[in-house]
């Protein structure tokens, strides 16, 4: 990083103590207010009975893992587990592998029909989900698609391609077109470059399309529990919801559930978060 | 190759033939009981299908609250249960739409099995028509189980339940000198309101003593005058929801409870308590009635084979045979509807299901006509107007009897479809013309390979994309000019529309018209994606400083909102803007300062809601933002700060416009995705106070489920919402382009 830190707003020299120590003071400010309302849901899951937690104290006076229990010993709990990591793991890759074609071609090339292309992926999120219900119903139960994850899939996919396709194409437009220019003089075909050179540089944003693509099937129940006719194929949403009844909601166990069910969003993103601070520029820094 | 794949998957199912009900095969049933409830009906089924009968039974548990739109879109295709169990409230729209299947009671084990009342609400005539105009009611349903309210005390604070209103408010005065609510119930619901309601001599749909009914009659003005007078003498705590209710209840701090038996699993262990009939109205000795409803055993509709139907049949005779009945009943703690199932001892000596079958005998059986659906809404508004302290009983009384008749929209008349046929037949045609025209230019440019090359390269999105959402959002374009009553759809022209822009039966700046609810939709998507890319932004430049220890730490700890569910999340947001114990005000209290009322005035509301949702977004634009920071080559800094510029200076002539390619996408999108986002304001306000918090969709979304399914006005609604946010991004995405040739 060449001696310069931005940091300092100087030429050369160490940061001042204050400048290394206010960016902490924030971030853990912002810290506690993401974490301070989850210590409900937290103190909710660990305590017995099925009230949510109204007092103002954050943290279990009684201790108890008996709704963590509840929900991993529950019939079927691991099938629909299994189930839901297939269906968002799907809809990540769907979602990655279709936009970044897409996204390229938008990103370099300039053919005809290009502007209505791009605006039609926009258009597609456009319209209220709330009278689409049955017709997407008669479509998939036409198409053979009802009763099967991949339905669930190919619909998670309308959400979670339109955003990856503008978001990838947004960041390929950063990317300098010179390196594929090098690349086409050498010989290369354009399937080649967009490989071997534009997808290594877009790994930032290849890292936030696949947590944006597997948040979009992770935690939706409505469609899943309205598709699916076969408990075999729910997903956990499914199930977590099964605990909110018409007048009374079982808030331990959904506690606990939401928990369990936020676990695997966390290791993802832990997982990806090396790609998000790495790329175009990641030669000497180190995040 | 994948392209080839899913097309010839595609085209392979448009051809696969519609299921057909087969003759043999599992029966199926569906429910959405759970613990207890869950285990008896399972066992009740298993014993079914070892009995002499013998037939194989699936059983499908599903979320209560994906259960109806589920049964609503499966059963005309035929891909619904044969038997599923559900409350009879839609008794009146389901046996006119065709969803159910009209009962021979003796099939079913006689009507003499059940409790007359509980056979009440099953009951409906079908629509009339000329071969037969009057016709009789018939039964739609088996009655499993009913469900009321009753009094719940805790016994360590109270020695004798209250028998009359005086009697409970001269106790009332007792208990809140010692510091302690005398009543906790969710005062702010009709549903729980209803037994003061009827207890005050309050009809719906009867014209009572003085010929009145509805919300306008004198027994609904003196019930909402007692409900104002406990809330006035603090006898109720304020903003009560299910969760205070049990926590007041089991911490001490309230002596009764008004609820159903579902809040047997809330009441902790250790606390004493027991059940009695609610109070007898001391100002008309009448008895407070609440709403009896029935969970019911139903037959599909759909075309099936009798042999099938037989089989149905003789599945809901068994569940709703006496012994299974006591099965549920001592198993699952359900009352069950079967009248010699309550010679079993052991239902007799629960104490529980004693209290509730004592106050049975003083119900009102909730009606199953499908103007009932048209009640909740102007009842809670009513009670929650006079619990902000906003009216008196008879000002709710005008407000609820004012949204009754704004929400019962009458049929708009038939109109002839041709004018429209023409019209929609000429645009096709000019689209058609339009596209071969553009494919002539391309042609006659010579761009046609070019054109060939990108189509190749965005087909396998674009086709994956388009299919599920064109065809979806056409049929749902088209429903706009239709008028939907009990599953037959009148071609009404443009008559929805008219009545949303003509604003309806609202003032054009009131809540609920399409203009209000449009500036609150407008600000409510400027003021959250504002929040979510400022705080986004600020927490990813801080972040991405190359020299800030432990940011793996930090970077996980903050997407922790986008990661847990919202709608626990959302909940738990809105018991922190408490009135009384949410933690905000606690906060506010700590440094001197009053505590706020949030959820009775608009700004304050708007806050709560924004707050949450803010909250709730800004880890995905800090993630994003995140990605987007890595695309700035590091040595535009370095020549930045060898030319002296300022951190702000950096920001704003190097990261901010570089940043822009990567951000414009998702601010567009989250404008789309918050503009359509009403489920936040739904769980924290709820419109409060008097819906003027709502945004656009959330009367989309009342009219299509909750105000008599009216699924026209609701895409009338959904295709308005379009057409704004078509007009907007097409100007939008000009606009970026003229800019800074961003597309």
């Amino acid at each position: 990083m060449g001696g310069v830190s931005q940091d300092t707003g100087g030429l050369g020299g160490k940061p001042s103590w204050w400048a290394q120590t206010w960016p902490h003071l924030i971030l853990i400010l912002a810290s506690i207010v993401a974490l301070y309302p989850i210590l409900w849901v937290v103190k909710t899951a660990l305590s017995p009975g099925q009230a949510l937690s109204a007092d103002p104290n954050p943290f279990p006076t009684d201790v108890t893992w008996e709704h963590f229990a509840a929900i991993t010993g529950a019939e079927g709990f691991w099938t629909q587990a299994k189930n839901s990591l297939i269906v968002s793991g799907a809809t990540m890759f769907v979602g990655v592998f279709f936009s970044t074609t897409a996204a390229y071609a938008f990103s370099r090339f300039r053919f005809p029909g290009r502007q209505v292309a791009l605006t039609g992926f926009l258009l597609t999120q456009i319209f209220p989900g709330v009278v689409m219900m049955i017709p997407l119903y008669i479509l998939l139960d036409v198409a053979g698609l009802l009763d099967s994850l991949l339905g669930l899939v190919l619909v998670y996919s309308t959400t979670a391609i339109p955003f990856s396709t503008w978001m990838l194409k947004g960041y390929f437009d950063t990317i300098p077109k010179e390196l594929e220019e090098a690349a086409l003089i050498d010989g290369a075909d354009r399937w080649t470059i967009f490989y071997r050179v534009v997808l290594p540089l877009a790994k930032p944003a290849l890292a936030v399309t696949a947590l944006f693509s597997f948040m979009t099937a992770w935690n939706e129940f409505i469609l899943a529990a309205t598709f699916m006719n076969d408990a075999e194929l729910f997903t956990l949403p499914v199930a977590l919801q099964r605990f909110v009844g018409e007048h009374q909601t079982e808030w331990g166990k959904f506690a606990a559930g939401a928990i369990l069910t936020s676990i695997p969003v966390m290791a993802l993103f832990y997982a990806l978060q090396k790609h998000l601070v790495g790329g175009l520029t990641a030669g000497g820094v180190k995040g | 190759m994948t392209r080839v794949l899913l097309l010839l998957a595609l085209v392979v199912g448009v051809w696969a033939p519609e299921a057909q009900a087969e003759t043999d095969g599992p029966l199926v049933l569906w429910h959405s009981y759970r613990g207890a409830e869950e285990a008896a009906l399972k066992a009740s089924v298993a014993a079914f299908i070892e009995s002499a009968d013998g037939t194989p039974v699936e059983v499908l548990a599903i979320p209560n609250e994906a259960l109806a739109s589920k049964l609503q879109s499966a059963i005309p295709r035929g891909n619904g249960p044969d038997v599923f169990i559900f409350a009879h409230e839609r008794v009146g729209g389901w046996s006119a739409s065709g969803h159910i299947r009209a009962l021979n009671p003796e099939a079913i084990g006689g009507e003499d099995r059940f409790f007359a009342e509980t056979l009440a609400s099953l009951r409906a005539a079908r629509p009339a028509s000329d071969a037969v105009p009057d016709p009789a009611p018939e039964l739609w349903g088996a009655p499993l189980n009913f469900k009321s309210t009753a009094l719940f005390y805790r016994t360590d604070l109270i020695e004798t339940p209250p028998a009359t209103t005086d009697e409970l408010l001269a106790l009332g005065a007792e208990l809140k000198a010692r510091d302690i609510y005398p009543l906790a119930y969710m005062a702010q619901s009709f549903y729980f309101h209803a037994a003061w309601y009827f207890g005050y001599g309050g009809t719906l749909f009867e014209p009572d003593a003085q010929g009145q009914q509805g919300f306008a009659g004198q027994g609904a003005i003196a019930s909402f005058d007692f409900v104002a007078e406990l809330q006035r003498q603090a006898f109720v705590p304020e903003e009560v929801t299910g969760a205070l209710v049990a926590s007041l209840f089991n911490n001490k701090k309230a002596a009764m409870v008004i609820n159903g038996p579902w809040f047997l699993g809330e009441i902790a262990d250790g606390v004493p308590w027991a059940i009695a009939p609610l109070p007898t109205v001391s100002a008309t000795g009448l008895p407070a009635r609440p709403f009896l409803t029935i969970e019911a055993a139903f037959i599909s509709g759909y075309e099936s084979p009798p042999e099938r139907v037989a089989r149905s049949e003789s599945l809901v005779r068994w569940l709703t045979s006496p012994a299974e009945a006591i099965r549920r009943g001592r198993d699952g703690r359900q009352l069950v509807a079967t009248q010699d199932a309550w010679l079993d001892e052991g239902l007799n000596n629960d104490k529980v299901l004693a209290a509730f079958l004592a106050q049975r005998a003083t119900t009102k059986p909730m009606d199953s006509r499908p103007e009932m659906r048209l009640v909740w809404e102007p009842g809670d508004l009513a009670l929650r107007k006079l619990l902000r302290g906003d009216t008196d009983g008879a000002g709710a009384s005008v407000a609820a009897a004012r949204r009754h008749s704004a929400i019962s929209r009458p049929q708009p008349a038939e109109s002839s479809p041709l004018p429209f046929i023409i019209l929609a037949a000429g645009l096709l045609l000019g689209l058609i013309a339009l596209i071969f025209r553009g494919i002539v230019a391309v042609r006659r440019r010579g761009e046609g390979k070019l054109a060939l090359m990108g189509w190749r390269w965005i087909a396998p999105a674009m086709v994956t994309t388009t299919i599920l959402v064109v065809v979806p959002f056409v049929v749902g374009l088209v429903l706009a000019f239709f008028a939907h009553k009990d599953g037959d759809w009148t071609f009404v022209g443009l008559a929805h529309f008219g009545d949303i822009l003509s604003a309806g039966d609202y003032d054009v700046f009131e809540p609920l018209s399409f203009y209000y609810a449009l500036l609150i939709t407008v600000l409510w998507t400027a003021v959250n994606v504002a929040l979510h890319v400022a705080i986004g932004l600020f927490l990813a430049i801080l972040l991405n400083r190359p020299l800030l220890r432990l940011k793996p730490v930090y970077r996980v700890l903050l997407i922790l909102p986008w990661a847990v569910p919202n709608y626990i999340t959302a909940l738990i947001w809105k018991g922190m803007f408490h009135k009384q114990y949410g933690a905000i005000n606690g906060m506010l209290e700590g440094l001197g300062l009053d505590g706020i009322s949030w959820f009775s005035n608009t700004g304050t509301a708007f806050f709560a809601n924004v707050c949450t949702n803010a909250w709730l977004g800004f880890p995905f634009m800090m993630v994003v933002c995140l990605g987007a920071l890595q695309s700035i080559p590091k040595d535009l800094y370095q020549a930045a700060a060898v030319d002296g510029a300022s951190g702000w200076q950096r920001f704003r002539h190097v990261t901010l416009p570089l940043l822009r390619p990567a951000l414009v996408p998702a601010v567009l999108l989250g404008i789309v995705w918050t503009f359509n986002q009403f489920n936040i304001v739904y769980l924290v306000s709820a419109g409060e106070p008097d819906n003027s918090t709502d945004i656009l969709i959330s009367e989309a979304y009342r009219w299509a489920f909750a105000r008599q399914d009216q699924f026209g006005y609701a895409a009338a609604y959904a295709a308005l919402i379009f057409v704004l946010l078509l007009g907007w991004s097409v100007i939008s995405v000009r606009a970026a382009k003229r800019a800074e040739e961003v597309l």
